[in-house]
């Protein structure tokens, strides 16, 4: 094989098993940069996974069950914000809680489903134009599910959106230093509700391409700690969307690659593998930002409350 | 332009404050566990169970009949083990949520001593306890020390020890370890009968283990009470900047309390291969989740070191009434992890209650409040109660 059919292929195999990542790390940004950390993300990917896959399964329409994935993340990620913002209770044990509840929520709810394919599943298709690119074309444009065009797609929305229009500006403040926000006479709580159900959707949305359309079934295991794996990815990322995206790429890469080796390793050690590129990756964002959490929003997990400082 | 979006002032104020009493933190807890219980309640109803009669069974099988009492107290051991450990590591906020991941790697320890080891029949269950509290030491330490030298998030490292752990034990019992006997499941050898632990009669409660446990959180109290090392774990916990001042070396103490409590999760990996599978069986089965209900134990006892064993022989209980539910009930088999998710959030949800107390605005201040809705006041004015400010503090990010 050429050395840049192999190049092309990988990058294509990447940019697939990546997708799921890409949403949910979005969405874990989003919410990040107002200053609230959700744990949750692996259960928020499990519950938009299963219900998609359920709605999918019973009207037939694929579009319906994404609808519904998204959906079902957002409720989950509400029940956080209720908790974490509401409450003021910690943050880090809310969205705990939210991955046990949402984990274990799922697998109670998908069990009529386990075992079954989903008859009409998501197809794959070519971007018009942007496929008849060089070497772009074949990496990102073609043969893809719509989701995963989306997900670049929504990688600079969300960059727009958070760095260069006014709403983005507020959202990264709240997420800096809340005070200020509040003295300027904004509302520092919604924009934070908004920013963790904003990240809720990604991550159902995630959850939903799983069951969906890359695997188009429904198992316990379907979503096997990427939302964690996203989770990091947000922080390697140094919470920039774009970011994400070369991020993701370069996990995928690793991932893909890894996986030709089949021939040489035992299957267990390679499954293995994403978890361990994982820390690696987290110790390298470490090692060269210092030991100051460089880029991290200034008030991430903090409760706000009024009067505080 | 902000008077209109203003909400009308209530009558009431929330007025956080740091320490609780304890038959505040008492009922709250019980009252998420009610909240719970009636959830459940509600599962039955619909699966078409009939909910007294599905109360009186799970209470006759988990608590009442020896067997079942057995079974609750066996499954709280692992809790106890692990949960003492997360009590230590969360006191020092060391989010440790790798104890699954610990107990495998205890577990794998001892069966490279149950299996490849020549010692002389007495030392084999002392040296497979201690190379199973070594080994998972040594896996909770790597992320410890990413953290205590890099910064590196330890919820997200520990997290994924889990995962390496579980496929770790998976390639082992499907590779080098892999029973010649086994077909179709995977298995490591039987262990020879002297790695077996003893059990009480004919159930399956390995009161080794339990008696580890017991020694285990005796000795953590006292030490949390009385010891240098106590105290240094307290100041860290309540302030990470006056730890330093008092020149406590934070790096230190908490690679300490994360290497003595991820060993306390390999002690109980230990207790569940010696003591239950008596081989190296599939991660999953080895435990059922226990590292993850450890962490809940652990919030159960509040930063208390004796509160963990009613914490322990809660969860024990949750997941002995999992079995009652899947078995004699034929009601799905993840409604433990469903419970103990619930009981987590709810106990998260209610502890800013145990924190503070509605008390009634002063006349005063409600008199004072059009004032301060006058444009140019500061809105953090309007709300600063004198107290609240410096009270709350305390309370954010820690304590949970």
């Amino acid at each position: 094989m050429d050395v840049d059919v192999l190049v092309v292929a990988t990058i294509a195999r990447a940019l697939a098993f990546a997708t799921p990542l890409l949403w949910a790390a979005l969405g874990e940004v989003i919410a990040e940069r107002s200053g609230v950390v959700n744990l949750g993300v692996e259960g928020m990917m499990a519950l938009g996974a299963v219900t998609g896959f359920a709605v999918a399964f019973t009207t037939g329409d694929v579009w319906w069950g994404l609808a519904a994935a998204g959906l079902a993340g957002m409720l989950g990620s509400l029940l956080h914000a209720f908790v974490a913002i509401t409450l003021r209770a910690d943050a880090y044990v809310s969205g705990l809680s939210l991955t046990m509840l949402g984990l274990g929520l799922s697998a109670l709810i998908g069990r009529a489903w386990v075992g079954r394919p989903l008859p009409d599943p998501m197809r794959t298709i070519d971007v018009p134009w942007l496929r008849e690119l060089p070497l772009l074309g074949p990496m990102l444009f073609q043969g893809q599910y719509v989701l995963t065009y989306a997900a670049l797609l929504a990688a600079v929305v969300a960059w727009v959106l958070l760095f260069h229009t006014r709403g983005g500006l507020v959202l990264r403040s709240v997420g800096e230093n809340p005070t200020a926000v509040d003295a300027a006479g904004l509302h520092v709580r919604p924009v934070r509700y908004a920013a963790v159900l904003i990240g809720g959707l990604l991550a159902g949305i995630g959850g939903g391409y799983l069951s969906l359309a890359y695997r188009p079934s429904w198992g316990e295991g379907m979503v096997n700690g990427l939302g964690w794996i996203a989770l990091a990815l947000a922080i390697f990322a140094m919470w920039h969307p774009l970011r994400v995206v070369l991020a993701g790429l370069l996990f995928g890469a690793c991932f893909t690659l890894a996986f030709r080796l089949q021939t040489v390793f035992p299957p267990e050690l390679l499954t293995m593998l994403p978890y361990v590129f994982t820390v690696l990756a987290l110790v390298f964002t470490a090692w060269r930002r210092g030991r100051h959490a460089f880029g991290a929003p200034e008030a991430l997990g903090r409760p706000y409350l009024r009067g505080e400082r | 332009m902000i008077a209109p979006l203003r909400r009308r002032r209530a009558a009431h104020r929330w007025e956080p404050r740091a320490d609780a009493p304890a038959w505040r933190v008492v009922l709250v807890t019980l009252g998420a566990v009610a909240v719970a219980a009636l959830v459940v309640t509600w599962v039955f109803v619909a699966y078409g169970v009939a909910p007294g009669e599905a109360w009186a069974t799970i209470v006759r099988r988990t608590l009442l009949e020896p067997r079942g009492l057995s079974e609750t107290v066996r499954k709280a051991i692992p809790l106890l083990l692990a949960g003492i450990g997360l009590l230590l590591a969360f006191r020092a906020r060391f989010w440790n949520i790798g104890a699954e991941g610990q107990i495998l790697a205890g577990a794998i320890g001892a069966t490279a001593v149950a299996l490849f080891t020549e010692l002389p029949g007495p030392l084999v269950v002392p040296a497979m306890f201690l190379a199973g509290m070594l080994a998972g030491a040594a896996w909770g330490a790597v992320p410890a020390l990413l953290k205590a030298r890099m910064g590196v998030n330890e919820i997200i490292t520990t997290l994924m020890f889990n995962y390496i752990a579980l496929y770790l034990v998976r390639w082992l019992i499907n590779g080098p370890w892999k029973a010649r006997s086994a077909t179709g499941f995977s298995y490591s050898e039987r262990f020879p009968a002297e790695a077996v632990l003893p059990t009480l009669g004919a159930t399956r409660l390995h009161w080794p283990t339990l008696a580890i446990a017991l020694v285990l959180v005796a000795v953590v109290a006292l030490l949390l009470a009385r010891s240098r090392f106590g105290f240094e774990v307290e100041v860290l916990g309540r302030s990470p900047e006056a730890a330093r001042y008092a020149g406590i070396d934070a790096g230190r103490v908490t690679l300490l309390l994360a290497a003595l409590a991820a060993g306390a999760a390999g002690l109980a990996g230990v207790g569940e291969v010696a003591g239950i599978h008596r081989r190296l069986v599939e991660p999953t089965q080895l435990s059922l989740g226990y590292g993850y209900a450890a962490i809940l134990v652990a919030l159960l006892a509040r930063g208390k070191a004796l509160a963990v064993v009613p914490a322990a022989l809660f969860l024990g209980f949750v997941f002995a009434a999992g079995d009652v539910m899947r078995v004699s009930l034929r009601l799905p088999s993840q409604l433990p992890d469903v419970v103990t998710g619930l009981v987590l959030l709810l106990v998260v949800a209610s502890e800013p209650l145990t924190r503070g107390r509605w008390v009634r605005r002063d006349p005063t201040e409600a008199a004072a409040t059009p004032a301060a809705e006058a444009p140019v006041a500061p809105p953090a004015a309007a709300t600063a109660g004198a107290p609240a400010g410096g009270a709350a503090h305390a309370s954010p990010d820690g304590e949970g």
